[in-house]
């Protein structure tokens, strides 16, 4: 069986190496172009990964209403921008008010869901909560579709087309790379706020072990519901980023992109975060290559491929943790 | 008590039963389907507003056989399994002839159900060619032209006005989209002169296409043809122009009307789409173009006159005939001669329109303009 199975990785590795290699020393640019075409997708997908994987790490709950507080995120946006672009304010305040705004809605839906939806079934069977995640998602969507438009609605690009790019823009635009460089940015000041912080802290002591945290002084509820808040924060900035990127969204932009999210977070292994965006980026790059070399109608189809590929070799996801039963 | 409120339900109950067949004596029912919510829901609507005004117009001069027509409305999102749902819930609400539904996908799923039951059903958007070419639909009749014109149309167009070389057929997948793109590979390779560089289907309604847009820059394609509805086009359009990539971007009437450059903005400039031909030269057309502005402060949509003619059609099988019944209806069907705001129209043996057509149309200045 072992044999079986290194054999096939080997072969895996070796077909999927072959053709990149010929593909590099083909058309180098084309394949660069993909790259970042990946990257930014994937930067998108770890944005909201996040959100999945955290929450997973301290109450082993996926929380599948976190698509839409993305989604929300985006429509924020587009309503600030919208009013404050009619009475005529400066772009460069727009654009940090819509980001500040969809944060800041975004967090207030978060913390609420979590208040509503999860903590009266923090002790109830681990099915009641994700059921009630579910009915979550579908509220919010049904929501906003009543209370806005189930059309799309153009969402016009926050970020400018910066001047001096412009003999670069057929290979990167400036939004993506704004995507890409903000995610990094997201990523370093996420990573610095679990590792040195206090809340942090407590972050890592309740994903640990939740009731010696308890125990030790420490108050999980407040933990959690910081970590729902974070969560929705970095899902909020990417619902901005791609509304700008892709320039419309509707009310169920949200349903797709979070669940190709949430695989990316398994991938990685869920419940870690550096495996959450390792995982985001690998199904990010993938899925353009796959299309670009292969057929754009299977990318969805590829997407999942990889994720049985790679839980037939690392069943807790590329980065996660085997642990041992609690005894 | 409780003997009350049992008594008062059984009272209830029966009127129930008796209320329906009471009202079903003197009208008669149509009923419209289309999508009336979703993303596609402003193609249903004007179609729907076409009907509402048609049905409208023949009750005020007496109604169909002398008795009222009653419209009924389904709403199918233009989701196939959705629009089963809606043609049971019409059925067995009674309608006696369908308008509908709006996109080739649901039209082809919902009429299993009007087939069975007999019913007429008439189309006034949905251009999938098997519909009536593949024999299987012999109750179906439509008021636009199907996409095999429309292939031909702008493949014609591509290769004798745009004179392009290398094309790239994209398409959402879909009984619509897909379906036409073949069509117009079909086309291509039976003209020949044009390479198709590209032929490849997307998810509808996936979070960016830069791959795929990718992939159309290194095909060298001068011409993208899209079979598809308009919110995956304007996607694709806007990262087309973001990414500087230097082509032309043409679909069929999924994405014609008003949408396309509300949704893409400045950057839906310049594309070319395929709809019903422009027919409003006509003083019918113009009055009713007059009457819409009038009761919805608005231009008509897309589908708003062949929506009023397939109503009038129906109206006029169902005085020649002299019943509603669905055999003698279906006769009449092959007959008529409609004066509509289209013009004189009929329907061929397979059951699509004679008389009307497709013409080419580009965005100028945020709305279509005719080209040709």
């Amino acid at each position: 069986m072992r044999w079986i199975k290194i054999s096939l990785g080997l072969a895996v590795i070796g077909i999927i190496g072959f053709f990149t290699v010929r593909e590099l020393l083909m058309d180098p640019m084309y394949f660069f172009e993909l790259f970042l075409g990946g990257l930014t997708r994937g930067s998108i997908y770890a944005l909201i990964a996040l959100g999945y994987t955290m929450v997973y790490g301290i109450i082993q709950l996926i929380n599948f209403a976190h698509g839409e507080i993305y989604m929300i995120g985006a429509m924020t946006a587009l309503i600030v921008a919208s009013v404050l672009g009619m009475w005529g304010w400066n772009t460069a305040v727009i654009v940090i008010l819509a980001f500040v705004f969809a944060i800041v809605y975004s967090c207030a839906y978060g913390f609420t869901v979590e208040k509503i939806a999860y903590k009266p079934l923090r002790n109830a069977p681990r099915l009641s909560a994700l059921i009630s995640a579910i009915g979550m998602s579908l509220f919010l969507q049904n929501y906003v579709m009543l209370a806005q438009t189930p059309d799309y609605l153009p969402f016009k690009s926050l970020i400018p087309d910066f001047k001096f790019w412009e003999p670069f823009v057929h290979i990167i635009t400036s939004v993506e790379i704004t995507i890409i460089v903000t995610t990094v940015i997201v990523m370093i000041l996420l990573g610095l706020l679990i590792k040195f912080t206090r809340i942090g802290k407590a972050m890592r002591a309740t994903a640990q072990d939740k009731v010696m945290a308890a125990l030790l002084g420490i108050n999980v509820n407040n933990v959690i519901s910081a970590t729902f808040v974070v969560g929705s924060a970095t899902a909020a900035i990417g619902g901005v980023l791609i509304a700008c990127h892709v320039g419309q969204i509707n009310f169920y932009i949200g349903f797709l992109a979070g669940l190709k999210a949430f695989i990316a977070a398994v991938l990685g292994g869920i419940g870690s975060i550096p495996g959450a965006v390792l995982g985001s980026l690998v199904l990010g790059i993938s899925e353009s290559y796959f299309t670009g070399y292969f057929y754009s109608e299977y990318e969805d189809v590829f997407a999942f491929t990889i994720l049985v590929i790679i839980l037939i070799f690392r069943p807790s996801g590329i980065l996660g943790r085997h642990d041992a039963q609690k005894v | 008590m409780k003997a009350f409120f049992k008594g008062l339900a059984v009272g209830i109950l029966s009127m129930m039963v008796f209320a329906a067949p009471g009202f079903a004596e003197d009208t008669i029912k149509v009923a419209n389907a289309g999508a009336l919510s979703g993303d596609l829901a402003p193609y249903g609507i004007s179609a729907l507003r076409g009907v509402e005004m048609a049905v409208e117009d023949i009750n005020a001069k007496g109604g169909i056989l002398g008795k009222k027509v009653e419209l009924l409305a389904g709403d199918d999102v233009c989701k196939p399994e959705v629009a089963v749902n809606v043609a049971t819930k019409l059925v067995s609400d009674g309608a006696q002839m369908i308008v509908g539904h709006v996109c080739s996908g649901a039209t082809i799923a919902a009429n299993k159900i009007y087939k069975d039951a007999n019913i007429i059903l008439i189309s006034s958007s949905a251009t999938n060619d098997d519909l009536t070419l593949s024999g299987e639909h012999p109750n179906f009749f439509r008021t636009i032209s199907n996409d095999g014109a429309q292939a031909a149309l702008m493949t014609a167009f591509a290769k004798n006005e745009l004179k392009v070389k290398k094309v790239a057929l994209i398409h959402d997948k879909g009984d619509y989209g897909k379906g036409q793109m073949e069509l117009a590979k079909a086309e291509f390779d039976k003209m020949g002169g044009v390479d198709i560089v590209l032929f490849e289907g997307v998810t509808t309604g996936a979070m960016d296409y830069t791959a795929i847009v990718q992939k159309i820059k290194r095909s060298d394609a001068e011409l993208v043809m899209w079979g598809g509805y308009h919110s995956d086009a304007s996607k694709i359009i806007q990262m087309l122009k973001k990414k500087r990539v230097d082509t032309l971007f043409m679909g069929a009437d999924g994405i014609y009307g008003d949408n396309l450059p509300n949704l893409a903005g400045k950057y839906a400039e310049g594309v070319y789409a395929t709809g019903p031909n422009d027919t409003s030269s006509n003083p019918m057309h113009q009055a009713l173009t007059k009457e819409h502005q009038k009761k919805y402060g608005e231009d008509p949509g897309t589908f708003f006159i062949t929506g009023y003619t397939a109503m009038q059609a129906l109206a006029t099988a169902a005085e020649k005939a002299g019943t509603v019944d669905y055999d003698a209806m279906r006769a009449a069907m092959f007959e008529i001669t409609v004066d509509s705001p289209m013009g004189q129209i009929g329907f061929d043996e397979k059951g699509d329109i004679v008389g009307a057509g497709f013409s080419v149309y580009r965005v100028m200045d945020g709305k279509y303009q005719q080209v040709n």
